[in-house]
């Protein structure tokens, strides 16, 4: 079986985010970016599958600016077989909706035949959480998302869900795509004679054109705003004081 | 020197990062508080090392190491300097003077290192001889076909944990118009050997967790085959293979000033004080421009001096520029990040005291900044004849 991973570049998940001074986004310039955590999940879930001899074939894709290179090195560092970048942007600022996304894997996933999608649920800089169950549409495959725990059995794949409150087990035919959260798996440290292989591994460039699809923006970014300030605290002496002041502010 | 970094050296980068980040920092507190390194938290660095495939990573693929190049190296230590070195001791480098073993010392001692079997430790320094190295009154004389040393090594970094130590002794002397000048032997002796005492050394204000041994020779019997290099070359091993190490030690002091410096600039940003963050006043934004100039400088020094030495090229006024740089730089930007956090930056709340302290040492060992001071311009004017 082949697995086809999707990797996006993002903002790393330690950089203090910064709101361009127009509202219109993020500011990115001189801005150390990484590999999706989600993503990173899903590489390694595939590596795992490999290792158990359940998966041949890791191919890492990104969807982005040219820089997203990188973040598919660092997928054939941790163990991806070989890589292709989809060149869809020229401005780091660009972010390409899930939608146009979903699009250009559905031809990859025509032209590459895998037997399983892995996505990240989410990624970190939008939070749009849409780009598997939209492939899956597109697709007409089965979907699993939000993979804490994941088993691939010949024709049909176990996914455990982490749902509000619980967890939820579920069934599903392959081929499927399955969407990965943060307990499925602790990604590994790339090794070093894998960082070195890396470099030989190949990687295809494509651009969005290359798949006839379209990616212009669908949705306008109204306004960005940073979260509201946390108001400082303050000390209380006793416990009788934090509990008044807890009823002073009607919290109990 | 070509700027800028490969992927692969990128990724050893980001790599390393998130090592230290994960697996050094959450017991750097520990070490700190108790001044040693749990044995189990020793043994997780080293096997997690070795699954990385970093172990001895400065080794030549031919022995078993990753074959990194003199640059790579030092970003490799460039990223360790971050974190504690009592914790980063066990991401095995092991002393690459292990590459002059000939015959079976390979298997006794090289291949155990590099695989992480066998800890090793270097020995030159004596009470009565440190930057003097040719002063040591440690000997080794021949009887019966062996070798019998005596004498007492201090300051032994790492000998704690060493399974076999090199140490460097006088094994004669020859008359010469300058004086007496004496020769010198490298021998390999195993913990346990008989005579051999590796004992506790001094409490030391820098690396706490990172300690240094006495090491006491009493009529200690040494067989030939524990030299290591020829009989009275212990200066061509040294020269061969201890050239480079200096250059640990500028690369580890500009990555522990990057981690210091991102707390001043993330103080500098945050702090309120007269109605304003600290950073809005000049006295303030001009240290951290300073800090920064001098962090990169050094970064730079380190590099070219690694790339003149993958080039193949005379380094040693270079090396000796970017470990004087280095470690002097590391000290005023230590300070100044305290300074810059006020009184909080006094305080073990903090790590700052911490970086402080450490980076006092890193001005004496592996030749003092004097004895760097020397080197650079005896290179520049012993060329004019003087
Ligand atoms: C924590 C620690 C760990 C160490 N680990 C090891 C180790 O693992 N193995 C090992 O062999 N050694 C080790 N050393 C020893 C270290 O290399 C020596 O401390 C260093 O070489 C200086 O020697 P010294 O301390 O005897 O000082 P001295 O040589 O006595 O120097 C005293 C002062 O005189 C100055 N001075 C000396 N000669 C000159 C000169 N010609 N011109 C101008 N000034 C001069 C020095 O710069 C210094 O300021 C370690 C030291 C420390 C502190
Ligand atoms: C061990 C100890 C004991 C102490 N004992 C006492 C005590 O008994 N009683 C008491 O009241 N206090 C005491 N102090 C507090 C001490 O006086 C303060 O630490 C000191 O005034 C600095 O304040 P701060 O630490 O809040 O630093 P900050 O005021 O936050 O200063 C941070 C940095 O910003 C710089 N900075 C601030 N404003 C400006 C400006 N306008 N222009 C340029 N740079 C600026 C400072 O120079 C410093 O480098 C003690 C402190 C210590 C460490």
């Amino acid at each position: 079986m082949k697995v086809l991973v999707p990797v996006k570049r993002v903002i790393d998940y330690n950089v203090k985010v910064r709101v361009k001074a127009d509202g219109s986004g993020v500011d990115l310039a001189n801005v150390k970016m990484s590999m999706n955590p989600f993503d990173e999940i899903a590489v390694e879930e595939a590596i795992r599958l490999k290792e158990a001899g359940k998966a041949e074939e890791i191919v890492a894709v990104s969807v982005g600016v040219k820089q997203a290179q990188e973040t598919l090195r660092t997928a054939l560092a941790m163990g991806a077989d070989r890589a292709i970048l989809v060149v869809a942007a020229d401005d780091v600022h660009t972010d390409i909706e899930p939608l146009a996304v979903a699009k250009i894997l559905a031809k990859v996933v025509e032209a590459e035949q895998p037997g399983l999608v892995l996505c990240g649920k989410q990624a970190i800089d939008n939070d749009m959480n849409a780009t598997g169950q939209m492939l899956s549409a597109l697709l007409g495959w089965s979907q699993g998302t939000f993979a804490s725990e994941l088993s691939v059995d010949g024709d049909h794949a176990t996914v455990t869900r982490e749902v509000d409150g619980g967890l939820q087990t579920i069934k599903v035919k392959m081929p499927a795509i399955i969407t990965v959260d943060l307990r499925l798996n602790e990604p590994r440290y790339a090794s070093l004679p894998n960082i070195m292989k890396a470099k030989k591994k190949p990687l295809d460039e494509k651009t969005a054109a290359d798949y006839g699809v379209d990616v212009a923006p669908r949705l306008e970014i109204v306004k960005t705003a940073e979260p509201a300030a946390r108001a400082a605290g303050i000390m209380v002496g006793s416990v009788d004081e934090l509990v008044q002041k807890l009823k002073d502010v009607g919290a109990i | 020197m070509q700027y800028g970094l490969n992927d692969a050296q990128e990724m050893i980068v980001a790599t390393l990062r998130a090592f230290v980040e994960k697996e050094i920092y959450p017991h750097e507190a520990l070490v700190e508080r108790s001044g040693t390194v749990p044995d189990e938290i020793a043994a997780e660095i080293r096997r997690k090392t070795i699954d990385l495939g970093f172990y001895a990573c400065n080794f030549p693929e031919s022995v078993g190491g990753a074959g990194l190049n003199h640059l790579e190296f030092a970003l490799v230590e460039r990223e360790l300097g971050r974190g504690s070195m009592a914790l980063t001791h066990f991401f095995g480098r092991p002393q690459n003077i292990l590459m002059a073993c000939q015959g079976e010392q390979v298997d006794r001692y090289l291949l155990p290192a590099v695989r992480g079997e066998r800890m090793d430790a270097l020995a030159m320094t004596e009470p009565g001889a440190g930057s003097d190295v040719r002063g040591m009154t440690c000997t080794a004389r021949r009887e019966g076909g062996d070798w019998v040393a005596n004498g007492t090594k201090h300051f032994i970094s790492g000998a704690e944990h060493a399974d076999f130590v090199i140490v460097f002794m006088a094994t004669g002397a020859d008359e010469t118009p300058k004086g007496v000048k004496k020769r010198i032997t490298a021998f390999l002796v195993d913990r346990g050997t008989p005579g051999f005492t590796i004992r506790p050394g001094y409490k030391s204000v820098s690396h706490r967790g990172y300690a240094n041994s006495i090491l006491e020779f009493d009529d200690c019997r040494l067989p030939d085959a524990q030299v290591l290099g020829e009989v009275d070359g212990g200066f061509e091993v040294m020269n061969t293979w201890l050239y480079a190490t200096r250059l640990t030690v500028a690369a580890m002091c500009v990555g522990r000033a990057r981690r210091v410096f991102d707390y001043a600039l993330d103080h500098a940003a945050t702090r309120e004080q007269f109605g304003q963050k600290i950073g809005k006043f000049q006295g303030v934004s001009f240290q951290l421009a300073d800090m920064i100039t001098e962090i990169d400088a050094a970064d730079l020094l380190t590099l070219a001096a690694a790339d003149r030495l993958d080039q193949g090229l005379p380094a040693n006024r270079e090396i000796a520029s970017a470990k004087l740089y280095a470690s002097e730089m590391l000290a005023r930007v230590t300070d100044a990040a305290i300074q810059l956090h006020g009184g909080m930056g006094l305080m073990d709340d903090y790590p700052l005291e911490r970086f402080w302290r450490d980076a006092r040492v890193e001005r004496i060992w592996d030749g003092t900044s004097e004895i760097q001071r020397h080197i650079i311009s005896r290179d520049l004017l012993r060329a004019l004849g003087a």
